[in-house]
C-alpha cells in the first residue's frame, strides 16, 4: 500500500494551478464548441445566455448515445414509413390536391413537407419531455450538474440544443430522401433545414418548460394528447380548405399548423412575406419556453 | 480586512422552507487545512447548511461568505472551487466508471488530457482502477460512494464538502471510506463533513459544532467536547427487564459526576468507572451486564440534547 501524501493522494493544496486557469483553454474549448454547438446556441451565449456549460452537457448526451447509436437512427425512420405508406401509396389514389395558392400539387409532395414538421416536433417534444423528466426526477442529472459551475439556464439551453442537433440529423436525412423521390420543387427548400430546426426549438421549449411542472408518469399523457391531434389534423394530409371557418381558426393557433405552412411554402416554391409571421410565433414560443424552462429548474434543484 | 485562512463564514446564517426553520442563526468559520465537521441528528439542519454552503439553497437570512465570495452571486465561481459529495448518490448510470470523472470533469471546464491524468491517479487512490470500463448500476454502495469522493476530486477543489459520507453504508465499506479521508486530511485537504455517526466525527474532524434542531449547541475539538460536557469514562449498567427503575432509584447516591436513566440501561459519568462500579456492587446491585468505557460525543449530544444522536 503506496503511503499517503500530497505527491500520490489528490494534493489538493500543491503542484496544481487554480481552477479559474485549468478552467481556461480558451482556444481549445472555442474549437470544442464549434465543433459540436449549432450557430443558435452561439448567438444565445453572446446574448449573455451562457453556453460553456450547455455545450457540455450536449458533449454528455453524445458520449451516452454514441453507445446506442441505434436509438438515434432508429428516429430516422418513422417520418420516412409515413412518406412511404401515405405520402406515396395513398397518393395513387389521391392524385392531386390543392397546395399553396390553391395550385394543384401532387400528394406525395403536399405531405412530405408537413413529414418534416411532424418529425422536427416529435422528436424535440420526445428529448424535451421524457428525457428531460428522467433526468430531473430520476438520473439527478441536474442536480450533480448543479454542484459544478454549470448554471440553470445553462441546463435547460443546452437540453434545447441537443433536442436540436438531434432534430437537424433527421431532418436532414428526411430531406434527402425528399429530394431523391422529387418532392423538392424549389430552391427555397435550402431553408428547410433551419425552419425544421426552428420548429424543434419552437416545441423542444415548450416541452421542457411543461415538463418541470410535471410530477408523475401519467402527466405525459396530455403530451400526446396534444400532439397526436396536432399531427392528424394541422393540414398533413389534405389542405385547410376543407375545415369549415371556425375550426380553421382553432387549426391556425396551432404552432405545428405554422411549422407546416412554412415547410410546404418552402418546399412548394410559395414563398411571400406571411411567411414571417409563422416564423415568429415559432421564435417566442421557443424563446418563452427556454425561459420559463431555466426559471423553473432554478425553482425546483436550487431551493 | 478578510483572513486568507479562513476558507468559510457564516454569521446568524438562517434557512426556512415554508413556515418550517431548518436552520437558525448559526456561526461558524472554516479554517484552511481543517476537517470540519457538523454533528447532530437527523433534521438538524446539516444538509441545509451544506446545500447552503454548496451554492445550490440561498440563505433566507443572515451572511455567508465561502472563499471570500458571495454563495448567491457568485454560486458558478465559487462551485468552481468546490468538490461535492452529496448524501445521495448522483452518479451518473447511463455512463462507466471512467466517463463519470471525465463528463464531471468536462462540467467544471477541464481539458481532456488534465482529466485523462486525474482519472487514472483518482481511481487508484479509491481502489476503482479495476472498474473503470464497468457500468456504475453494478457496483456496490461503498463503490459508487467512493466513486463519488474520486468525482468530487477531479476538479482539484480547496474545499471538499461531504453530507453524511458513510450514511447506508456496511461497517467495512464504511471504515474503507474513512481510510481515504484521512489521507486526504493528511494531504493537506480541507473537509467539511455531516455525520449523525459520533465515531465518524470523532475520527476525522479537528473541530466540530454539534447541532440540534436547527441550531449550534455546542463547538470545539472533539476532546474538548468530551472534556467539557461528559467525564473521561462512563459506566454503562444493564438490569434486567423490569428492574431498571427500582435499581435506579438505589444508584442515586452512587458517587457520580452525573447519572442518566435511559429507556434500556443506566449511564454513570465518572473519573474512574472501575471505582464506580464498585460503588455499585456495593450497594447490593448485580446489574446484568456492565461495561466501563471512555467518554464520547454521543455522552456530549446526550448531555447538551436529553437525546440520542442515532434514533
Amino acid at each position: 500500500m503506496p503511503e499517503p501524501g500530497p505527491r500520490r493522494g489528490p494534493a489538493i493544496r500543491q503542484g496544481w494551478r487554480p481552477p479559474q486557469a485549468a478552467a481556461a483553454g480558451p482556444a481549445r474549448l472555442r474549437r470544442i464548441q464549434l465543433r459540436i454547438v449549432p450557430a443558435v446556441l452561439l448567438a444565445a451565449r453572446r446574448a449573455g445566455l451562457g453556453g460553456q456549460g450547455s455545450a457540455r452537457l450536449i458533449e454528455r448526451h453524445a458520449r451516452v448515445y454514441r453507445r446506442t447509436w441505434g436509438v438515434l437512427v432508429s428516429g430516422v425512420f418513422e417520418p420516412l414509413f409515413y412518406l412511404l405508406s401515405i405520402g406515396v401509396g395513398l397518393g395513387r389514389l389521391v392524385g392531386t390536391v390543392p397546395g399553396p395558392a390553391g395550385r394543384p400539387v401532387g400528394f406525395a409532395s403536399f405531405v412530405a413537407p408537413a413529414l418534416l414538421a411532424t418529425s422536427a416536433m416529435n422528436g424535440a417534444v420526445l428529448d424535451s419531455t421524457y428525457n428531460v423528466f428522467f433526468r430531473l426526477k430520476y438520473a439527478k442529472l441536474y442536480d450533480a450538474a448543479l454542484a459544478t459551475p454549470m448554471r440553470a439556464d445553462e441546463i435547460a439551453l443546452g437540453e434545447i440544443g441537443w433536442a436540436l442537433i438531434r432534430g437537424g440529423l433527421y431532418g436532414c436525412a428526411f430531406m434527402a430522401v425528399m429530394l431523391a423521390m422529387g418532392l423538392v420543387h424549389s430552391a427555397w427548400a435550402t431553408a428547410a433545414i433551419p425552419v425544421a430546426l426552428l420548429i424543434g426549438f419552437a416545441f423542444a421549449g415548450a416541452g421542457m418548460a411543461a415538463t418541470t411542472f410535471m410530477t408523475s408518469w401519467q402527466h405525459f399523457e396530455y403530451i400526446m394528447l396534444a400532439t397526436m391531434p396536432m399531427f392528424l389534423f394541422s393540414t398533413t394530409f389534405y389542405p385547410l380548405g376543407v375545415y369549415p371557418r371556425a375550426i380553421q381558426i382553432v387549426i391556425e393557433c396551432t404552432p405545428l399548423y405554422q411549422g407546416i405552412v412554412l415547410l410546404r411554402g418552402l418546399t412548394l416554391g410559395a414563398v411571400g412575406p406571411g411567411l414571417l409571421a409563422s416564423v415568429a410565433y415559432l421564435a417566442v414560443m421557443g424563446a418563452a419556453g427556454l425561459h420559463l424552462a431555466g426559471r423553473r429548474i432554478s425553482r425546483l434543484l436550487l431551493r | 480586512m478578510a483572513d486568507p485562512d479562513i476558507l468559510i463564514r457564516a454569521r446568524g446564517l438562517t434557512k426556512v422552507f415554508g413556515g418550517s426553520v431548518a436552520v437558525d442563526g448559526i456561526d461558524f468559520e472554516l479554517r484552511r487545512g481543517e476537517v470540519f465537521g457538523f454533528l447532530g441528528p437527523n433534521g438538524a439542519g446539516k444538509s441545509s447548511t451544506m446545500r447552503m454552503i454548496g451554492c445550490v439553497s440561498p440563505p433566507s437570512a443572515g451572511e455567508l461568505t465561502v472563499l471570500g465570495l458571495d454563495p448567491v452571486r457568485d454560486g458558478p465561481a465559487i462551485r468552481a472551487r468546490l468538490g461535492v459529495v452529496p448524501q445521495e448518490d448522483t452518479l451518473d448510470v447511463e455512463l462507466t466508471v471512467r466517463e463519470n470523472l471525465l463528463v464531471y470533469g468536462r462540467y467544471f471546464g477541464l481539458r481532456r488530457d488534465v482529466i485523462a491524468e486525474r482519472t487514472a491517479r483518482l481511481l487508484d487512490f479509491v481502489q476503482l482502477a479495476d472498474r473503470a470500463g464497468d457500468q456504475v448500476e453494478p457496483l456496490s454502495g461503498g463503490m459508487k460512494r467512493r466513486l463519488t469522493i474520486a468525482r468530487s476530486l477531479i476538479s482539484e477543489p480547496e474545499i471538499l464538502l461531504l453530507d453524511e459520507p458513510t450514511t447506508g453504508l456496511d461497517p467495512q465499506a464504511r471504515h474503507v471510506v474513512w481510510d481515504r479521508l484521512y489521507r486526504l486530511k493528511q494531504g493537506g485537504v480541507t473537509l467539511v463533513l455531516t455525520t449523525h455517526y459520533m465515531d465518524e466525527a470523532e475520527q476525522l474532524c479537528d473541530r466540530l459544532v454539534v447541532m440540534d434542531r436547527g441550531r449550534i449547541v455546542a463547538q470545539g475539538t472533539p476532546r474538548d467536547l468530551i472534556a467539557a460536557y461528559s467525564s473521561p469514562e462512563v459506566l454503562e449498567l444493564r438490569f434486567p427487564v423490569g428492574e431498571q427503575e427500582q435499581a435506579a432509584e438505589k444508584l442515586a447516591d452512587v458517587p457520580a459526576d452525573r447519572t442518566e436513566v435511559l429507556a434500556d440501561r443506566v449511564l454513570l459519568y465518572s473519573a474512574d468507572g472501575e471505582a464506580t462500579l464498585a460503588e455499585v456492587r456495593r450497594r447490593g446491585l448485580e446489574p446484568a451486564t456492565t461495561l466501563v468505557r471512555r467518554g464520547t460525543l454521543e455522552d456530549v449530544f446526550l448531555r447538551l440534547t436529553g437525546r440520542r444522536l442515532e434514533d
